[in-house]
């Protein structure tokens, strides 16, 4: 049985391409549903689609190879040394709640031209066009 | 068809200049360096948190510590969205659209069974000491004030689905979100006048794993997820009864 640590450091190519291609796929992806997509709902959900994605790619830039939570628990106080980044995972704390904030008064505006414009389609919402 | 084209090439640049920046950064490589020696923010971090400030998850001592400015601007954010959402939604009796009252009341009125509704009378104080033990054992545990603060607005997730009728009580509402956030203001400055800089932590830290120990950190996380819940429970409140109430 290898413990994860050596199984990590020997398919370190694929994990490096599994996760860094999942984190740019999740931001492309985001960016394509808010570029092309019509309906003002699927343009929210690319905005939360292009955050997990920073997401990911913060803490996995932070990871270190057999690295450990970043907790003192009882009995390991000088584990300091096998611990992983603590700073992208704050970040991502604080990036997670701002993101929330965003969707939350997205959805609200969406909420409110729907109800004033019965559509949800922005090729219909031309009323600020000339 | 341009604008296709034109997004398509976007999109290609973007990815392309991320894969190429990304794959000179190998990943699980330790960049922290010496702890005792701390040359990064990283182990300057890892060093002062146990042994400076006896704060166990280092995240914390993070979020709320070194960056508790920082913590500040994030909660007030959370209060604009929160205040923003319910401007913007807020409509007053007369400009009602008949039809789309109808629409919706019609779904919210529908009964859930009693199944679901016994369960959630079980679940609801549970779920709600989980999140008060989330956040006040923020500094020893994996969590904190937003954490616990999300746990307990999923269980008045829960009610507000459960029971057609439930209603959260504004005024106590208001009240804890003002002054969890005023707490918060006030721990900062607390710190200015005694200690000289907003937000300062105290020179008393305790034991490293006690649970009364960091000092400020504990009583700000409290606050925290206090404002926290009590927003996230405003703003599922507002989104779940877009059908105005009686004065």
């Amino acid at each position: 049985m290898m413990d994860f640590q050596t199984l990590f450091e020997q398919n370190i190519e694929i994990i490096t391409i599994a996760v860094y291609g999942t984190a740019i796929a999740l931001i492309v992806i985001g960016l394509y549903a808010v570029l092309m997509k019509k309906h003002l709902v699927k343009i929210v959900i690319g905005l939360s689609i292009m955050d997990a994605g920073i997401h990911l790619l913060f803490v996995a830039v932070g990871y270190i190879s057999g690295g450990t939570a970043p907790i003192f628990s009882p009995g390991s106080e000088n584990a300091a040394t096998t611990m992983v980044d603590p700073v992208p995972q704050a970040l991502v704390l604080t990036a997670i709640v701002i993101g929330f904030a965003v969707t939350a008064l997205a959805l609200s505006l969406v909420i409110r031209l729907y109800k004033h414009h019965h559509t949800a389609n922005i090729d219909q919402l031309n009323s600020l066009k000339w | 068809m341009l604008k296709k084209l034109i997004v398509f090439l976007l999109i290609a640049t973007l990815g392309y200049t991320l894969a190429v920046t990304l794959s000179s950064i190998p990943i699980g490589k330790n960049r922290i360096g010496s702890i005792e020696n701390p040359e990064t923010v990283a182990a300057y971090y890892l060093d002062k948190s146990p042994n400076d400030l006896k704060v166990a998850n280092t995240i914390t001592a993070v979020v709320v510590n070194f960056r508790g400015f920082d913590t500040l601007g994030e909660v007030s954010v959370l209060f604009l969205a929160a205040t923003g959402l319910a401007s913007i939604l807020y409509r007053k009796e007369e400009e009602e659209e008949e039809e789309n009252i109808r629409h919706i009341s019609h779904r919210l009125n529908l009964p859930s069974s009693s199944l679901v509704q016994t369960g959630a009378k079980i679940l609801f104080p549970l779920i709600i000491v989980l999140g008060i033990y989330v956040f006040i054992h923020g500094h020893l545990t994996p969590g904190g004030g937003f954490q616990g603060g999300a746990i307990i607005a999923t269980g008045f997730l829960l009610m507000l689905v459960s029971y057609k009728g439930f209603e959260t009580n504004h005024k106590v509402m208001v009240w804890l979100e003002s002054l969890a956030g005023l707490g918060f203001v006030g721990v900062g400055v607390f710190g200015l006048v005694k200690y000289g800089s907003f937000l300062q932590n105290t020179g008393w830290t305790g034991n490293l794993n006690d649970l009364i120990s960091g000092g400020l950190i504990p009583l700000i996380y409290i606050f925290v997820g206090i404002k926290v819940a009590t927003e996230l429970t405003n703003i599922l409140d507002i989104l779940l009864n877009i059908k105005p109430r009686k004065k």
